[in-house]
């Protein structure tokens, strides 16, 4: 590509596995005006469907991918630049995007390597990325696993070594929970941030695994460098009990669906394969106990038993802490971040439980923002 | 992303899982062991197609071997279920269960019922099935709809390493008599399993492929020649929903109309003899249930009403072919009511 005038929108990597991306359909049109953050294209991968917002501004002068076709990871998929671009150098440029897409996926296999970490017995899986800079831990929630951060471990790994684990209980991790207590899953942070030999590190948990990293935190203040909570567990009574226990007993597609969708503001982002995947982790040995007895951890009838509020305040003083909520969500209700202590908050409209899903670019903007004031 | 492993070692490890948690799990078949004049310790072959090799050391006096007399070995084996073990055994070929049907159809899947609900039969008989092998008629042929008939017996067809495992997990684990489906053509065939052990429910399909002009509806081997024809018709803009039955009975009669609700068209797949089939029942329950939905005929591709022949040319034509579910897709495609 020669004129630099001419900005790429290329095919995001979502998540360390993704390779191909499917382009289902274009929200932007060929001579419309762009600014940065305005959605561009639904894109699917084999994990989810998702939505490209425009990373630049300008006029989007051609559309390159066409729907229903696949393209690599970076393929270019449009082109935005100024009216003072000439259509021959765009021609040129688009020329150059289309053999890459024609040419397919290179053939070597970028999968990450899972390593795992022994912590009191338990076998605890974590995935990195990124070569330099601060350690980051991504804290997972309830029911989810650390493909749950696919939209921002490798736009973090950009400037960080950004690490993801599984909670006990959780995706290949030991399944084995104990008393189901959150001291358990402090225990599996904390032994990652030794296993990977991290004396400090910036810790991001969503929902159970932000009570987690609040706790883990409280623990050991001097070895977490910030704290980003994204709709964290114990800021009040009001939860979402009907959704934990759906989920911890839903036994198919069907009980589990529409359970899911109550995560998202727009429940178009749930794909088959998503369903497919929860259902495959659900029917480990051992899953179901362990969902049954982080339950009780979660619930006190159909009030919430955690209480991360104290352990926030303790060390809100000496450590940056950032929370994130989506004033749609479903599960944990947004007016609790206003009991965060000391928190600087980002309350993202019209976002459900799932922000790093739903809005990644500002969920990242958020992270982001937090190690910075570390 | 978990590791890949084929289908043959899938099944072993779902056996080898369940051994190790259930000390009442044994495994009874042929050519277990092996080994002209000897024991065969040595050189347990782990049946005819070696999916239980290792077995026979690791669980020692847990995989016996026995005679070739399946009507004795099907029938000890229901009857050690009855009495508290849960007992795998194999019967090499499906083609030879003819000679334990009485211990199958009139005994395993009537307890339950003729017992008032207090009997329990939790035996499950491993058999391969298909053609492709050149093995000529006697061995080749995919006798699954003789067993879906028959009420109190499960019956299982698996199409992927990670279905093998689970689904043979599940069915070592139920309580009623299990036939447990193996295409030969798929043991070689790798895939993604967990190394954990872990269950498929039965009566629950999956939808391997979403599309909205056509569903294929299919089951075990033919799975995967439904995809190559999807991929195909997808080149032309045709759209399939492949949906794999997984299990024949119970059968996940909800998944199927669903997706023939959506599409409007119908096309069955099934390596057996059409008449009585799989594929004849799953067009007859579009046929009555879905009537409204549909924009063109029901199509069955499936082998000709014929034993499988001995010759290599007539065998390949026998067979399924991904080109004849192309046909057929377009036939329905195509259809305007002349």
């Amino acid at each position: 590509m020669t004129d630099e005038r001419i900005v790429a929108v290329t095919m995001p990597k979502w998540g360390l596995s993704m390779r191909l991306g499917k382009i289902t359909g274009w929200i932007a049109a060929e001579g419309d005006d762009v600014s940065v953050g305005d959605e561009l294209a639904d894109i699917e991968t084999d994990k989810i469907a998702g939505t490209l917002e425009a990373a630049g501004a300008g006029t989007l002068r051609r559309i390159i991918a066409r729907v229903g076709e696949e393209v690599p990871v970076s393929g270019t998929i449009a082109l935005i630049a100024p009216a003072e671009v000439s259509d021959d150098a765009l021609d040129a440029a688009a020329r150059e995007a289309r053999e890459v897409i024609e040419a397919g996926v290179p053939a070597a296999g970028g999968e990450p390597t899972v390593e795992t970490a022994d912590v009191g017995g338990r076998k605890v899986s974590y995935v990195g990325a990124g070569e330099d800079g601060d350690v980051v831990l991504l804290v997972h929630g309830y029911g989810g696993d650390r493909n749950s951060w696919l939209f921002l471990q490798e736009p973090l790994a950009a400037r960080h070594r950004v690490y993801a684990l599984d909670l006990p209980g959780h995706g290949t991790s030991t399944k084995d929970v104990g008393d189901g207590s959150v001291g358990i899953l402090a225990d599996a942070i904390l032994g990652v941030l030794d296993a990977i030999g991290a004396e400090r590190a910036h810790l991001v948990g969503h929902s159970l695994g932000g009570a987690a990293a609040a706790a883990a935190t409280a623990r050991d203040p001097r070895r977490i460098s910030s704290l980003t909570l994204i709709a964290p567990a114990g800021f009040g009574p009001e939860i979402n009990a009907g959704y934990l226990r759906g989920f911890a007993g839903a036994q198919a597609r069907r009980e589990l669906k529409p359970l899911i969708g109550q995560l998202f503001a727009d429940e178009s982002l749930v794909t088959r394969k998503l369903i497919e995947d929860l259902l495959a982790y659900k029917r480990l040995d051992g899953a179901s106990a362990a969902l049954h007895a982080l339950l009780g951890t979660l619930l006190d009838g159909d009030t919430q038993r955690l209480d991360s509020a104290a352990a926030v305040a303790a060390i809100a003083g000496a450590v940056p802490v950032t929370v994130v909520w989506g004033t749609a969500d479903r599960i944990l209700p947004a007016a609790q971040a206003g009991s965060v202590a000391g928190a600087v908050r980002h309350l993202l409209d019209g976002a459900g439980h799932m922000p790093h899903m739903e809005r990644p670019a500002e969920v990242q903007a958020a992270i982001e923002q937090t190690i910075a004031r570390a | 992303m978990p590791r890949t492993i084929t289908f043959r070692e899938a099944i072993n490890e779902a056996l080898a899982q369940e051994m190790e948690r259930d000390e009442s799990v044994i495994i009874m078949g042929e050519d277990n062991a092996g080994g002209e004049g000897s024991p065969g310790e040595m050189d347990a072959w782990g049946g005819v197609l070696g999916v239980t090799k290792g077995l026979y050391h690791r669980f020692p006096g847990r995989v016996l071997d026995t005679p070739i007399s399946e009507s004795a070995f099907i029938g000890a084996a229901i009857g050690a279920a009855t009495a508290g073990m849960r007992p795998v055994a194999e019967l090499m070929f499906v083609d030879f269960m003819g000679v334990c049907f009485d211990q199958i159809f009139n005994q395993a899947a009537k307890f339950r019922y003729m017992f008032g609900g207090k009997a329990v039969t939790p035996v499950v008989v491993r058999t391969m099935y298909g053609a492709g092998l050149r093995a000529a008629a006697q061995h080749s042929q995919c006798l699954y709809s003789l067993f879906t008939h028959i009420p109190g017996l499960k019956v299982v067809v698996p199409a992927t390493p990670y279905d093998a495992k689970g689904l043979l997990t599940q069915a070592i684990r139920d309580d009623d008599p299990v036939m447990f489906f193996e295409h030969k053509a798929l043991y070689d065939m790798a895939g993604p399993v967990p190394e954990e052990g872990y269950t498929v429910p039965f009566g629950e399909a999956n939808v391997v492929r979403e599309g909205g002009d056509v569903t294929i509806v299919t089951l075990g081997r033919m799975v995967h020649t439904s995809l190559e024809a999807a991929q195909r018709l997808a080149g032309e803009g045709v759209q399939c929903e492949v949906v794999d039955l997984r299990t024949t009975s119970p059968l996940d009669e909800d998944t199927v109309l669903e997706s023939v609700e959506g599409t409007g068209r119908a096309v069955v797949v099934d390596e057996a003899h059409p008449r009585c089939s799989v594929a004849a029942d799953i067009s007859a329950l579009i046929a009555r249930q879905a009537f409204g939905a549909l924009r063109a005929p029901i199509e069955m591709v499936t082998a000709p009403h014929t034993p499988v022949p001995f010759s290599n040319t007539l065998e390949d034509l026998y067979i399924p072919d991904a080109q004849r579910i192309v046909n057929a897709v377009k036939a329905v495609t195509e259809w305007t009511g002349d």
